[in-house]
């Protein structure tokens, strides 16, 4: 065997193992099946540009190739001094910007009833407000007073969906026309899912509109789109889509569930330490941990740490007031829109005492109450 | 004072000797071969970050880097690239072949040619320094340059020092683009030899021509925005901040005012080099000039007209938004003339395939293919989609890497013989040439495919489902990184010594331009025309 050879047989058998573990992994060429009427049609505007792509693609490498294969001194090819002069030279210039103004305006005007439908503003039958904040997505269901607040599903719990994995997705029922509004509380963001809905950005700031109608009962993925932090690659985004009726009954149980949170939260109670914490745990875990991790250690040089830190076992009001209104300039949200008075006693009263900051502390919810005002 | 230099010259026809050769040079050769070794040191060390981050990608999970050190990776290479690199490879050619192309001395200003090379090692250094402060111990420098080579706020408000350190570092660079492109521009108009109109100069030249003028126009902008940025972040105004009245799209719109056009910055001198090398190695003239050089000016000026189409999610209004969608997918026309005059140009021609001229056939190729990615990302309703994923990813490096690298190393390639008077080993060069352009395929092809499954840019971590095109990204990424030793060792090789080059290395190399740089010695002497030379 020569040397040559013997390369190549190691190269491929190299291939050949780097292919085996994903033979069977289905690959994704193109943009997942849209399900609804516009996606469809950007879906059908991208065809028809690659089409035209590939086809001047081929226009180009078959003229290019052809003169290489030609036009060759090797092959005793006299170059033509004079091709410049002929007439196809001095007019020739004139049939690109023809040709292609030509395919640029049939371009165009195809994306044109697109782009009317993308701007299109009309009555919807469900408006959800969509808030990104650093790093997760809040949703309100605007018509019915309902909140859901997506956060990312560990990599335990999401197995192959890790990071296109949420705890509460966004439940949406089919064939009806949906309007999002996107805003975000902190940084820009992008809520993004390829099959039913296109991107607007979400600005401080500004409410940006976008529509849909889901055709297709399923659970559609997606993940922040635009840069925002550490945590940008950990912001996925689910829409589970529903039948009407399921949706309804849905919608019933959450506001029921909503209900009894409310008045637990606001019922006049003083809370044990040891029932805030085991609340204020879970809280943590979920809103916090991304930043501050579960070990309460943060992460050196980016996310201050909590065990020990000078905010968690020092003065309450202190710590109270940078939960609730956040430290302007860093990462650190402000928390007041989106605990409760009883949720944020919990994880106050958790960072308290969690991870050897045995301050014996315990937050009541009329603490937080008496600090809003 | 001044007749003390020129004394001085008189006497001495060579270099000072020692460093006050360099630190005060005045020459346009050496301050060229200084901007061309920063531009190849640059590229090592933005290099060096894409090797991290395509090593991160290689398999999901995190690896090797924390997520806010990956963005910054992701930052650094942009910026690095782009002003450490291509702008002042391309400047450095510009230093170098110009005044010998329009038979003149030196630059038309040659003190101001030393400070505006010489304000990027300190440029450099900020840069470098704006990702080095996370990791001094005992320092809190805050959270690193988490935000994109972009810089949007409100993200970039939230960012600790290292955001301030680029941004000084931003003003160096523009103060220094600035600088360059004032002298190659009044070098180009007022100091041509007899006998060269502006339509009889070699297309390299028209092509700075027009980048020195975008240059002076966007550079300022892009330094104002920075500095309200600035003013943002420590002095309380809010010109981005929603909560002040202010508006983050605000900055979008200064950014890509100047992010635009800069893409232009980085094409332009490229498609110049391309001018030349492709008449030379079909023996035969451009095809089409006069249409070439008109083209290029309604490139330039259409350049400066269209940034909003990296916008197109920020919510304009239908009318806006058709506007920028037209105005993008014209730049088709002209983009599409250049490569139909070059194709027709190698067109009943005698070719020959050295280094330089494989350069040139590939990015014909693989600019073309930039160029049909771009119309469609341009169709807005359709880049609502493709937006901020790995698609926009893969096209813009086809656009950069062939559009403006491989000009430059077909620049590299075609000079370097002028430059050092020795030729390279033209083996060599082609498997330089085969390796970087299948290895570069290799990483950037598949990422089209990741993008449309939905992988969006710019992030450490990824799902499961992309893992078969990141490993062959990685893959080739590696060997495309690892190509740029051969490159180093080539460029080492022939500055050392080799076979001789002759005054004319290429045979032919005058046709279609007048040619007077290789009317030459390689390498030229320190001062090239001390009389104008005549043009026939």
């Amino acid at each position: 065997m020569s040397k040559s050879k013997s390369y190549l047989a190691s190269l491929s058998a190299l291939l050949l193992t780097f292919f085996a573990g994903t033979a069977f992994a289905e690959y994704k060429l193109n943009f997942p099946e849209p399900v609804s009427p516009l996606t469809s049609q950007m879906y059908d505007l991208h065809m028809l540009t690659t089409k035209i792509a590939t086809v001047i693609m081929v226009i180009v490498i078959a003229f290019v190739v052809y003169a290489i294969l030609k036009f060759r001194k090797s092959k005793g090819y006299e170059a033509d001094q004079n091709f410049h002069k002929t007439a196809f030279g001095t007019w020739s210039w004139i049939l690109v910007p023809v040709i292609v103004l030509g395919i640029d305006l049939s371009i165009a005007g195809s994306a044109g009833d697109a782009l009317k439908q993308v701007e299109d503003y009309s009555e919807a039958d469900i408006t959800v407000k969509v808030t990104g904040s650093q790093w997760k997505w809040t949703y309100d269901y605007m018509d019915d007073d309902v909140r859901i607040v997506s956060n990312m599903l560990s990599k335990e719990k999401a197995g192959d969906n890790y990071l296109r994995a949420v705890d509460n997705p966004l439940v949406l029922p089919t064939n009806k026309r949906i309007r999002f509004l996107h805003t975000a509380s902190d940084v820009l963001h992008a809520w993004w899912v390829p099959e039913i809905i296109y991107k607007k950005d979400s600005i401080p700031g500004y409410i940006n509109e976008t529509w849909t109608i889901i055709e297709k009962e399923g659970t559609y993925r997606g993940q922040c789109a635009e840069i925002c932090g550490t945590g940008h690659a950990f912001m996925p985004i689910v829409v589970e889509a529903i039948s009407q009726d399921k949706y309804d009954s849905w919608l019933a149980e959450k506001k029921t569930a909503m209900a009894a949170a409310a008045a637990e939260a606001s019922a006049d109670k003083t809370w044990s330490k040891d029932e805030l914490y085991a609340r204020g745990e879970t809280v943590y875990n979920t809103n916090c941990a991304s930043c501050h991790q579960l070990t309460g250690a943060g992460i050196p040089g980016v996310f201050p740490a909590l065990a020990g830190s000078k905010i968690a076992i020092g003065d309450i009001v202190a710590h109270i007031d940078i939960v609730l209104n956040g430290k302007s300039g860093t990462a650190m949200a402000a928390w007041g829109m989106q605990l409760d008075d009883l949720q944020t006693a919990s994880v106050i009263t958790y960072e308290r005492n969690a991870w050897g900051n045995n301050t014996g502390d315990a937050v009541q919810p009329a603490d937080i109450k008496a600090a809003r005002k | 004072m001044s007749a003390v230099i020129h004394e001085e010259h008189h006497h001495h026809d060579g270099p000072p000797a020692g460093f006050k050769r360099w630190l005060y040079s005045t020459n346009h050769k050496d301050i060229g071969t200084m901007y061309l070794i920063f531009a190849l040191v640059m590229l090592f060390i933005g290099g060096a970050m894409a090797m991290l981050i395509r090593a991160e990608l290689y398999m999901p999970g995190l690896q090797i880097v924390n997520p806010d050190f990956y963005n910054n990776l992701v930052t650094d290479h942009a910026l690095i690239m782009i002003f450490g690199m291509v702008m002042p490879a391309a400047a450095g050619m510009a230093n170098w072949m110009i005044p010998m192309m329009i038979g003149a001395p030196d630059m038309a200003l040659p003190r101001m040619n030393n400070m505006s090379f010489w304000l990027l090692p300190a440029a450099a250094i900020l840069l470098l320094s704006s990702m080095g402060v996370s990791f001094i111990p005992g320092l809190d420098a805050g959270t690193p340059v988490n935000t994109g080579w972009t810089i949007y706020p409100p993200l970039s408000i939230q960012v600790g020092m290292g955001m301030d350190l680029l941004i000084f570092s931003v003003h160096l660079l523009g103060i220094s683009s600035i600088m360059a492109s004032i002298n190659i521009v009044t070098t180009i108009l007022n100091m041509r030899a007899p006998g060269m109109p502006l339509m009889k100069m070699p297309l390299f030249v028209w092509s700075w021509l027009f980048t020195g003028l975008l240059l002076i126009i966007v550079m300022p902008v892009l330094a104002g925005g920075v500095t309200m940025l600035l003013f943002d972040r420590h002095f309380g105004t809010s010109f981005f901040d929603a909560a002040g009245g202010g508006d983050p799209v605000l900055f979008q719109h200064l950014f890509w005012f100047f992010g635009h056009p800069e893409v232009y910055v980085l094409l332009l001198p490229s498609i110049g080099v391309l001018g030349l090398v492709i008449p030379t190695f079909s023996r035969k003239p451009l095809f089409g000039y006069k249409p070439l050089v008109f083209f290029m000016g309604f490139l330039f000026a259409l350049g400066l007209v269209v940034w909003a189409h990296h916008q197109y999610t920020i919510g304009m209004s239908l009318g806006v938004t058709t506007y920028f969608m037209i105005g993008t997918i014209l730049i088709s026309i002209p983009v599409g003339l250049m490569i139909f005059n070059f194709i027709f140009t190698m067109w009943r021609g005698a070719m020959t395939f050295e280094t330089p001229m494989l350069f040139a056939i590939g990015i014909i190729l693989m600019f073309s293919f930039a160029g049909v990615t771009g119309v469609m990302l341009a169709v807005v309703p359709a880049d609502l989609q493709y937006h901020d994923t790995y698609f926009v990813v893969a096209h813009f490096h086809y656009a950069l890497i062939p559009g403006a690298v491989f000009g430059l190393y077909a620049g590299v390639f075609y000079w370097l013989p002028k430059w050092t008077g020795n030729m390279y080993n033209e083996t060599q060069g082609k498997i330089f040439f085969w390796w970087t352009t299948l290895s570069f395929n290799l990483t950037f092809f598949p990422q089209h495919f990741s993008g449309l499954a939905g992988m969006p840019r710019r992030i450490v971590d990824y799902n499961i489902q992309y893992v078969e095109f990141n490993q062959i990204s990685s893959i080739g990424g590696f060997l495309f990184g690892l190509s740029h030793l051969l490159f180093l060792y080539i460029i080492i090789k022939t500055v050392k010594g080799g076979e001789k080059a002759g005054d004319k290395p290429w045979e032919g190399a005058q046709i279609g331009t007048p040619g007077l740089e290789w009317s030459l010695p390689s390498p030229p002497p320190f001062h090239s025309f001390t009389t104008p030379p005549t043009i026939k």
